[in-house]
């Protein structure tokens, strides 16, 4: 963009210079200069941290950060707005108010986003030591104690959870893909998106009213709760493989079929592996989902201060639901309960992150090329 | 083909014969599909048979009860879950819509991936992650930011009353949803926003329009059954949410649009994650009953989406 | 091995929609044959009710006989796996298996098959079929580099070796060079030509120049309009197509007035 107030500009940014180089561009008349909007933001920055420390100095106490950045953003739209309706009319005007909102609406998605990982770091290293991985809550009313007890029921439940849903769900997703035509299909499609609506608490009541119908009532059992997670993982699992197969082109399974392959090795050797590294992926989204919930497990497989390590007998803790019991029943040295909590949450989020790290990679480490 | 002979033969072309493996290949896959469809209606059937005795039974012989009807213990229930709900979509879906507008359209390209992946960080957090941080973060920060409201703009309905000492108030547990939603609104609206035809966006630009001009010509036209499948979508997540609002939550049980108060309606979820742990004999029912009122609600926002976005493949020639 | 096909009364139908009728013609093995004709005449379609391929798109059925030496494809029990086994197709597109290398890609037919074949005698037919293909020379050094990384026209030799390498009777080839460039065509073409020594073939094709060039007898295929079904409109000796067409459509076609 030329600027009416920098003539260099002008010349540089048109084909031919004309000859005389006072001359202005006709079609960079009256615009604002790439410039202002920021000059605009600097001004409402130092005109709110201003107004703010006159605040403090009246008042004493805290700088109000979060309200300076509020001020700051208010009167940036204001002042640009202004700014633009008296040097480029009305549409530029809200034109520039405009991409000044959509900015901020990013900027106020971040917000939490940066309070929340701060916040989990900060608190969450507190206890973040060996201890906290190598002992389990037994015994343990004040300080001191771990989550490996949470871990490993975690890894036992979302292990058999994963292992139930990955075949039922590939399988089902090769069914759609492969086989499905006609109602059945259009049933499964649609009873998948109604699944994938069912709030996690709904899935937790199920398994328990599955497991109650055996075992009787108050059951809480490591299985139910993987049998909760199944509920949540399944469908997940169905979208994103039937996303990956439906990727494959055609053009594949009929070479394969032309040379005289049954569908079902065609299926296995030529499809599978084409869209192996889509699945992989998406199966790995699915426990990263999973893995962070805490409602089915709550109801479905309780929580226990001890090590269970058998998913068919007694009550299982996991790690979300131990940040949650952990929260809600502090003890008497309340700040030992949510220091383990805080530790906890991080330990789980890096968990999560992980494993959405790894999906990333392995996405795009290993596809094949389908392009041409 | 005029013979009479040739006519009666499409009846009788001959299935092709299939080999066994291709027969048990196929019966897996066709029983695995069968399963979802089983273990839906199990859900159902499960929810519906333990929720029965909770509505059939003396309201006085169940504890929880403690002699009121069961639809007047409910009620308060799905009120706060769909009031909860409500203003947590009104917080997030301008935002998401501004978010999505960014990233498709005024982020630099070399940028708009990476800002996606930051926004879908959101949605790998886990929801009693956000409980924590809701309760122990959030609330304590806003508190005072409600106090001056209540003492400054009491006379409106949402903000009267005495403000919470905690912080921990409906609003909060709706910022909190809010915040949970926003990543899924955001990659609906992105995604539809991106297929917006390029020759549409290109004739509004020739024209002389704005950018602002070309997406309110352009874009939200033809994103906006997606976009208001996306918020119902959010909206059905945020009415099944749990944890986040047991945690950050405290609440009275009373019908209130207050907003800003100590006396709180608590959600479906939430009451049920808070009560299950200790409940025994028919008030397991009573909650189960309740997680089915949460399941048909749900299911009913959920399908009125899908629903839209079929109805908006067929039109749009997009997909 | 080549085999002779006898079509005797085919109609092929999509649902309701009949797309081919009743066609019967003779196909000698050590041939080549052209199918030309103007496009959506049904001649692709035709091409894979000679396979059983079309059976891969829901709803296509055919009535009829296909007589492969006298035995027919459309008769009671018989298996379309094991027909597409002796009969080979080549596609409009090159459409290496991209998972798979150069070399699994020439013996994918047998290895997706799970038939057993020692290491060396694996490296015999994966040359033997390279070599068929005119494919070898250009490839001996990057056998296990992937399929996708060779050219257009080297990827579609890639399939016809592909094809060859489970020796079988007849080879398809639907429209094998109209994704390639005249290079890589010309080579195509050379290819068929060595080729029609062992096998029967039968080629799709939308360009009459190469018709002319490689087959020895010419079937053409048209429509009366859209909706209506494909028919076989005349089949003859390529020369007697091109130069003294019986009927007046074929002459149309073949001088370009229309198509």
């Amino acid at each position: 963009m030329a600027q009416t107030t920098a003539a260099p500009a002008v010349r540089l940014s048109s084909p031919t210079p004309p000859p005389r180089g006072q001359m202005s561009n006709v079609y960079a008349s009256g615009r604002l200069g790439r410039w202002v909007p920021w000059a605009i933001l600097g001004v409402s920055l130092i005109i709110s941290l201003a107004v703010f420390a006159l605040f403090q100095a009246a008042s004493g106490g805290d700088f109000n950060v979060a309200g300076a950045i509020v001020l700051t953003g208010v009167l940036n739209g204001i002042l640009i707005y202004v700014t633009a309706l008296l040097v480029e009319g009305i549409r530029k005007a809200k034109d520039r108010l405009v991409t000044t909102l959509v900015s901020s609406a990013f900027i106020i998605a971040l917000a939490p986003l940066i309070s929340l990982f701060i916040t989990v770091l900060s608190r969450g290293t507190e206890r973040f030591d060996l201890q906290l991985f190598s002992e389990s809550m037994r015994n343990v009313v004040g300080q001191g104690g771990g989550v490996l007890h949470a871990i490993v029921g975690t890894l036992i439940m979302t292990g058999i959870a994963t292992v139930i849903s990955v075949p039922v769900g590939l399988l089902t997703s090769i069914y759609l893909v492969e086989y499905g035509r006609g109602a059945l299909a259009r049933a499964i499609t649609f009873f998948v998106d109604v699944m994938t609506g069912i709030p996690s608490i709904v899935a937790g009541l199920f398994a328990y009213a599955l497991f109650s119908l055996v075992f009787g009532p108050g059951v809480r059992l490591g299985v139910a709760g993987a049998v909760a997670l199944s509920v949540l993982m399944i469908p997940v699992v169905v979208r994103s493989s039937e996303e990956m197969l439906r990727l494959v082109p055609n053009e594949l399974r009929e070479a394969a079929f032309a040379l005289g392959v049954p569908k079902w090795l065609t299926i296995l050797k030529v499809v599978l592996p084409t869209s192996l590294a889509g699945i992989t992926t998406g199966v790995m989204l699915a426990i990263a989902r999973v893995i962070g919930e805490t409602a089915p497990l709550l109801v479905a497989a309780g929580f226990t201060q001890n090590m269970n390590y058998n998913p068919f007998e007694g009550r299982m803790q996991s790690l979300p639901v131990f940040v949650y019991s952990s929260y809600v029943s502090q003890g008497t040295d309340a700040q030992a309960y949510l220091d383990r909590a805080w530790a906890a949450a991080l330990a789980l989020i890096l968990i999560v992150m992980a494993l959405n790290l790894i999906a990333r990679i392995v996405a795009r480490l290993f596809s094949p090329k389908l392009g041409r | 083909m005029s013979t009479p002979a040739v006519a009666q033969a499409p009846n009788a072309h001959p299935k092709p014969v299939q080999r066994l493996a291709d027969r048990v290949f196929s019966g897996a896959a066709l029983t695995a599909g069968s399963l979802i469809l089983a273990t839906l209606a199990a859900v159902a059937a499960f929810l519906v048979m333990q929720s029965i005795p909770a509505v059939t039974t003396d309201p006085n012989d169940i504890s929880i009860l403690s002699g009121q009807n069961f639809w007047s213990y409910v009620w308060p229930l799905v009120f706060g879950t769909v009031w909860s709900a409500a203003i947590a979509l009104v917080m997030a879906v301008p935002v998401a819509i501004g978010i999505a507008l960014f990233i498709s359209h005024y982020a630099p390209r070399r940028l708009a991936q990476g800002l996606g992946y930051v926004i879908d960080l959101l949605a790998a957090v886990p929801s009693v992650v956000f409980g924590l941080w809701g309760a122990n973060t959030l609330a304590p920060a806003v508190q005072p930011f409600y106090s001056w409201l209540t003492e400054n703009l009491g006379w409106f309905p949402l903000f009267s009353g005495q403000a919470s000492g905690t912080g921990r108030t409906i609003l909060t547990a709706s910022v909190v949803l809010a915040v949970m939603i926003l990543p899924i609104i955001t990659a609906l609206c992105r995604e539809i926003f991106l297929q917006t035809p390029v020759l549409h966006e290109e004739a509004a630009l020739a024209l002389g329009a704005t950018r602002w001009e070309m997406i309110r010509i352009a874009v939200l036209p033809f994103g906006r059954a997606g976009i208001i499948s996306a918020a119902m979508l959010g909206l059905g997540r945020a009415l099944g949410e749990t944890m986040a609002v047991a945690m950050v939550l405290s609440s009275s049980g009373a019908i209130t649009v207050a907003l800003l108060t100590s006396s709180n309606p608590s959600t479906i979820a939430a009451n049920i994650a808070l009560s299950f742990p200790e409940a025994y004999g028919l008030n397991v029912n009573l909650l189960i009953a309740t997680g089915l009122m949460l399941f048909a609600i749900t299911l009913v926002i959920n399908a009125l989406a899908r629903y839209i976005i079929s109805r908006r493949k067929e039109f749009s020639g997009a997909n | 091995m080549s085999k002779r096909i006898e079509v005797k009364d085919l109609n092929v139908y999509y649902s309701k929609f009949l797309a081919v009728e009743d066609v019967s013609l003779t196909i000698e093995p050590r041939s080549v044959t052209a199918f030309i004709g103007p496009s959506g005449c049904g001649k692709s379609t035709f091409l894979r009710t000679l396979n059983r391929m079309h059976e891969v798109i829901p709803g296509a059925r055919v009535e009829g006989e296909v007589l492969i030496d006298g035995d027919n494809l459309y008769g009671a029990g018989v298996d379309p796996v094991l027909v597409r086994r002796n009969i080979g197709m080549v596609f409009q597109r090159p459409n290496p298996f991209p998972t798979m290398s150069i070399r699994e890609n020439v013996l994918a037919g047998v290895t997706l098959n799970n038939r057993r074949i020692s290491k060396s005698a694996a490296d015999d037919l994966a040359e033997k079929s390279l070599r068929g293909a005119n494919l070898w020379n250009e490839v001996k050094d990057r056998l296990d580099k992937p399929g996708s990384s060779l050219s257009g026209g080297q990827q579609q030799r890639l399939c016809i070796a592909r094809a060859i390498a489970v020796s079988p009777d007849i080879l398809l080839m639907d429209e094998p060079c109209s994704a390639l460039d005249p290079i890589s065509t010309l080579a195509i073409e050379d290819l068929i030509e060595e080729l029609k020594s062992e096998y029967t073939i039968v080629i799709v094709t939308h360009n009459m120049q190469q018709a002319s060039r490689v087959s020895d007898r010419t079937a053409f295929f048209n429509i009366a309009g859209t909706g209506k079904p494909g028919k076989l409109i005349e089949y003859n000796d390529t020369d007697t197509i091109f130069t003294q067409p019986t009927v007046q459509a074929t002459e149309d076609y073949v001088s370009g007035r229309f198509g």
